[in-house]
């Protein structure tokens, strides 16, 4: 990909991840963050791609043992975060 | 799969992952904010079994994926670990299951660095070893410097600063080794000095966090939590992969904010947080607090107080999650209001290991919403409050915050329960809070201390109050 491309998507993305948590109570502090970690267990995707191009043990090693970490990162992320805030549910007002 | 087609899956992710972060921002559609996120990370994951992406030096090749058997295997046993961990965890030690799982993501990205270098050729531009580089440090930062918030939070480890002579020099000769190395990685490509430059990152990771104490943890882990989605926004650069790029920056850019906001609730700079413990004295902590008298009382002399009450103000802390004590205190808020007493809950920010985490432990227990009120509001009231019940809680109410410059907790907002007529205390021990600094408000004249389990203290109360 072109690097002003890239460029433009990392500058644009800074913006909208400011800006979509800008205001938000303390309340939703630690579920926001659980959540915001979840997402970056999308590093599995990256940990599956280098998999599949390791051409040694070494790598292939590695790599599983990023896999490994990187869903649970992802899957336990979701998981905790969702059970934080079925906590939540209809206790609104 | 096309290319095209690839992407286009990977931009939906991505926009998934949007709109699961603002939902995320507003209590009702919480919820279904990170079930987007879910299901746009599914739709990433599943998506890239079906297109043999990266590296751009790579060869591509037919489906399916090599080493499927591998790949497979491995996200079943992450399944097998994480689901469980995440399902049973008790809500009280769920902070340091969140740093857990931040620093496996900073870890897996440090390999996936790792192993992106090994297989870097000379093919390989300066740029694409320049963010590989970036990424193995910071996501080995992250990975030690987690653990090490994970064991404070879990109390492996004392939960105060750990300050050490030249503490500071020490950090910062190790920086700036982390950098010389990792100019030297650029330079010339070879595993030993990558395996160096991990091993000095680890180790900076542990030095970087070890001198943040007490309420600064859950910063510190926020902060943790934004680097690692920098160091996937640089694997997906390194990977071409458009879908890292949007979900790692996402990540980035509002952990940040995030962190800054916590920052703020707890009226710390951020640069205080981080960089203030490097400064500090070690603190006198060994003190004459336990031969100084305090005032205890009985659960019926507690029970007494309560009912000449008008208005009563329970103030939850850490301990009544550890004991479990959420049912007895709506209880005895109950009974409080069937005797027509005023009963309000004053939630700190921070009361509990991380920001919210009262209001999670509260709802659980069943706690009507309406009754929980926030710092701001409730501060003013304490003045026409006839009892404060402060149950295993102490940093969060510590006049410490107000009055005492340099210590560690100064500047946080606090809720002013010492403008109550009356203070009630229920502890386990005289044993200082989680930021390990003594309380004096424990001392004041008008504190009573009712020591003991919060959750059988509480209940002896409630019998108390019945009889009367």
């Amino acid at each position: 990909m072109e690097p002003i491309a890239i460029i433009s998507i990392f500058v644009l993305a800074v913006f909208v991840g400011f800006e979509v948590v800008s205001k938000v109570s303390s309340t939703l502090h630690t579920p926001l963050m659980s959540g915001a970690n979840a997402i970056h267990g999308v590093i599995l995707v990256g940990a599956i791609i280098v998999a599949d191009h390791s051409e040694t043990n070494l790598e292939l090693g590695l790599a599983v043992a990023a896999i490994v970490l990187a869903t649970i990162n992802m899957v336990g992320g979701f998981v905790v975060t969702d059970r934080m805030l079925e906590m939540f549910k209809g206790k609104k007002k | 799969m096309s290319r095209t087609l690839y992407d286009l899956i990977g931009l939906a992710a991505g926009v998934a992952f949007i709109l699961a972060l603002k939902g995320l921002s507003h209590p009702k559609t919480a919820r279904r904010g990170n079930l987007i996120g879910a299901f746009g990370a599914t739709l990433a994951t599943v998506v890239v079994f079906f297109f043999v992406a990266g590296p751009k030096t790579g060869v591509a090749h037919a489906l399916p994926l090599n080493h499927l058997g591998w790949i497979l295997g491995a996200m079943a046993v992450g399944l097998a670990v994480g689901v469980p961990a995440a399902r049973k965890v008790e809500m009280t030690q769920m902070p340091q299951l969140v740093a857990l799982f931040n620093g496996v993501g900073g870890g897996a990205a440090a390999l996936v660095a790792i192993v992106e270098y090994l297989h870097l050729g000379s093919g390989a531009t300066k740029a694409e070893v320049i963010f590989t580089v970036f990424t193995v440090i910071v996501g080995c930062v992250s990975f030690s410097g987690s653990i090490i918030t994970f064991m404070k939070l879990q109390e492996l480890m004392t939960t105060r600063p750990v300050i050490f002579p030249a503490g500071r020099f020490i950090i910062a000769a190790t920086l700036v080794s982390v950098i010389g190395v990792g100019g030297w990685v650029v330079a010339a490509l070879g595993t030993t000095p990558l395996l160096i430059l991990a091993g000095l990152s680890l180790l900076f990771g542990v030095l970087f966090v070890l001198p943040v104490g007490g309420a600064d943890v859950p910063i510190v882990i926020s902060l943790l939590n934004a680097f690692t989605g920098l160091t996937v926004a640089a694997s997906g650069y390194v990977l071409d992969s458009v879908l890292l790029i949007i979900a790692g920056t996402l990540v980035g850019a509002s952990g940040t904010i995030l962190t800054r906001l916590m920052a703020e609730a707890m009226g710390r700079s951020l640069f205080g947080t981080l960089f203030g413990a490097f400064t500090a004295k070690p603190q006198d902590t060994s003190g004459t607090a336990e031969e100084r008298p305090v005032r205890s009382g009985s659960p019926d002399d507690v029970a007494i107080l309560l009912n000449y009450a008008r208005r009563v103000v329970i103030v939850p802390g850490f301990g009544l999650a550890v004991a479990q004590a959420q049912h007895t205190v709506r209880e005895l808020a109950d009974l409080m209001i069937s005797k027509g007493i005023d009963v309000a809950y004053g939630i700190h920010p921070v009361a509990g290991r991380m920001p919210g985490h009262m209001n999670v432990l509260l709802a659980e227990a069943n706690v009507p919403y309406d009754q929980l009120e926030e710092m701001d509001e409730i501060n003013p009231t304490f003045s026409q409050t006839d009892v404060a019940i402060v149950i295993g809680a102490n940093d969060v109410v510590n006049p410490a915050a107000e009055n005492t410059p340099g210590c560690p907790i100064y500047g946080m907002p606090i809720l002013k329960v010492a403008n109550a007529a009356n203070v009630i205390f229920l502890k386990r021990s005289m044993r200082p809070g989680f930021a390990g600094i003594e309380n004096e408000l424990l001392y004041d004249p008008k504190t009573m201390l009712l020591f003991g389990d919060a959750k059988a203290s509480l209940t002896k109360v409630v019998t108390a109050l019945k009889a009367l």
